[in-house]
């Protein structure tokens, strides 16, 4: 058994690039380490996730890819079937207990199915695709218990920023963060993935989530691997353990520039807006765009404000195409996007606010010029309260919505 | 590394805590450029507008806490390495960053680093594990780095490692104990 502290060089059970890794894994594989192939090509995935309106150069870069994965007989992913942490739980290639690295900080989102993903640079995960490897030192724990009832209106997005503003951006570096309770059980996939999203936001290395009835309920039918819950040990230790009460929680939002500039919504209220994006690996799954279409559903968009809605995947858009969903956002006056990255990263090109603009996003980072422009000011908060901001065209409490 | 290679001289360029890799290198620009020397001019231009011309080669950048949080983007590191910095002192990093600087071969190290000042003269000693300020007449030990990174550093970066030993050296030794 390995312990805290230890070295060790696993077996990876999967391993993923997507567009937007710089050098790209794919040429690091060949051209840095001079390997011909990976290591099983079961277990290499790429996906077209940041990029779907590609520039001359990106569509050049597309085509690299997808030469790639014909020749090595890997899977990819083509653009605008949506986000890699969304993409992968849903087309069950994430199951409990298995071992991931992505090149991307955000992998950490498949702890809410049990699993351990790990963000990595483009060497590590070129040398995990040609070795099917990547050395780890053993982390120390942090437990997190939540218990209490959800109060109307306050979301799993408002206990992980909380969480992050307790914690800090750099309070779990280093360590492995488990969440687990009463409160977490209630929670659907959906709304646990926003969880274990923003798990780097507070520097964790890997967030894990129990497989519970409704982690295996969710993977029934799905899972391309053996399902292999993982649990506690009985005499674990830990370096610290929290017990956070939800029961008097408030919607929170992130003030610019920093994710852990934490402040319940009602210390914020009424501050002007003119941008909102619901969106992102963290908040554009079904269930998020559930809620804000509930909120915005006969009502209209503020005159003042642009709201951009981008499903995560187009399973995800399926889905709110069949239930309703995207008539009632496309009624309320919000422009919708292919499903993607876009309007996340500057990168993206999509959604980029002009100088002074306030927005709100649904996503996992509001550092100065991610949305693409310095000069502009980005909340982070949960679908409810951006969809409540975007109606009021001021930061907005969406509490009054659910009475 | 050569023993000449083992000291790093050069002036302090100080920041604070939290530079993340967007601040690093904006998205913005990685999406258009593929070439890391033509990202060089853009080096924590969100943050400090112009300040990737004012670098002279072998200056030491020096930070807070948490430095490199954030994306896992690897061309973070290696554009600070590109754009002429030596090395980045810390007193603790984001672990993605620091994986991606031991990874391309770019020293990265956690030191105390409070009372350091804008263009102080420092001197690093890679073998010694000592950080020495010539402005203010002080030394400091750096953090050891763990054997596996120390490892990967001296043969030059991840892509020499598996290249000089045909795969992960330190599993022959018995450190694989998953």
């Amino acid at each position: 058994m390995a312990k805290a502290g230890d070295f060790v060089l696993p077996d990876i059970d999967l391993v993923f690039a997507h567009d937007a890794n710089r050098p790209h894994p794919v040429d690091v594989l060949e051209e840095e380490l001079g390997f011909v192939d990976v290591f099983d090509r079961e277990r290499v995935l790429l996906l077209l996730d940041h990029y779907v309106s590609p520039t001359e150069s990106i569509a050049n870069l597309h085509r690299r890819l997808r030469t790639f994965a014909a020749e090595k007989h890997v899977r990819l992913f083509e653009v605008g079937r949506g986000i890699s942490h969304q993409v992968l739980p849903e087309e069950g290639f994430v199951a409990p207990g298995m071992l991931i690295v992505g090149a991307d900080s955000h992998t950490c989102t498949f702890g809410a199915l049990n699993a351990m993903g790990f963000g990595a640079g483009s060497l590590d995960v070129a040398a995990a695709m040609g070795t099917g490897k990547m050395w780890l030192r053993v982390p120390t724990s942090i437990r997190v218990l939540v218990r209490g009832e959800w109060p109307a209106g306050v979301f799993s997005k408002d206990l992980v920023l909380f969480l992050i503003g307790q914690f800090g951006a750099g309070g779990a570096t280093y360590r492995s963060v488990e969440v687990e309770g009463p409160a977490i059980r209630e929670l659907s996939v959906d709304a646990r993935m926003t969880i274990a999203n923003m798990g780097i936001e507070m520097g964790a290395k890997a967030w894990l989530m129990p497989a519970d009835a409704v982690v295996l309920n969710y993977l029934a039918g799905r899972a391309r691997y053996p399902v292999r819950p993982i649990e506690p040990d009985h005499d674990a230790e830990y370096e610290s353990v929290h017990e956070v009460g939800i029961d008097g929680l408030v919607p929170q939002v992130s003030l610019p520039h920093a994710v852990d500039n934490v402040l319940p919504v009602t210390e914020v209220v009424g501050r002007p807006i003119q941008q909102v994006v619901i969106g992102t690996c963290t908040n554009a799954r079904s269930e998020d765009l559930k809620i804000a279409a509930r909120i915005l559903a006969g009502r209209h968009v503020h005159p003042d404000v642009r709201l951009f809605v981008v499903p995560a995947s187009q399973r995800v858009l399926e889905s709110a195409l069949r239930t309703g969903v995207v008539e009632a956002l496309a009624k309320a006056g919000a422009i919708l996007g292919t499903p993607g990255c876009n309007g996340c990263v500057g990168g993206t090109h999509y959604a980029v606010p002009s100088d002074g603009v306030h927005m709100v996003t649904t996503a996992n980072r509001n550092f100065k010029g991610r949305t693409g422009n310095p000069n502009a000011f980005i909340y982070l908060a949960s679908p409810a309260t951006a969809a409540a901001s975007a109606i009021e065209g001021k930061l907005a409490d969406p509490r009054p919505y659910f009475q | 590394m050569t023993e000449t290679e083992n000291v790093l001289m050069g002036s302090a360029r100080v920041f604070g805590d939290n530079i993340n890799t967007d601040y690093i290198i904006a998205s913005k620009y990685k999406s258009k450029v593929m070439d890391v020397t033509a990202l060089v001019p853009h080096v924590m231009e969100d943050i400090r507008p112009g300040f990737a011309a004012t670098i002279a080669p072998g200056d030491l950048l020096v930070a807070g806490e948490n430095f490199g949080s954030g994306s896992s983007r690897e061309i973070a590191a290696r554009v600070l390495r590109e754009a002429g910095l030596s090395a980045v002192l810390a007193r603790s990093f984001a672990r993605i960053f620091f994986r991606n600087a031991i990874n391309v071969g770019f020293p990265v190290l956690e030191v105390d680093t409070r009372g350091i000042e804008e263009g102080d003269r420092l001197e690093l000693d890679l073998s010694s594990g000592v950080l020495r300020n010539m402005t203010r007449h002080w030394d400091r030990a750096v953090a050891t780095l763990p054997p596996v990174m120390l490892e990967i550093l001296r043969d030059g970066g991840l892509a020499a490692h598996l290249r000089k030993h045909r795969g992960f050296a330190f599993a022959a030794r018995g450190v694989n104990r998953g």
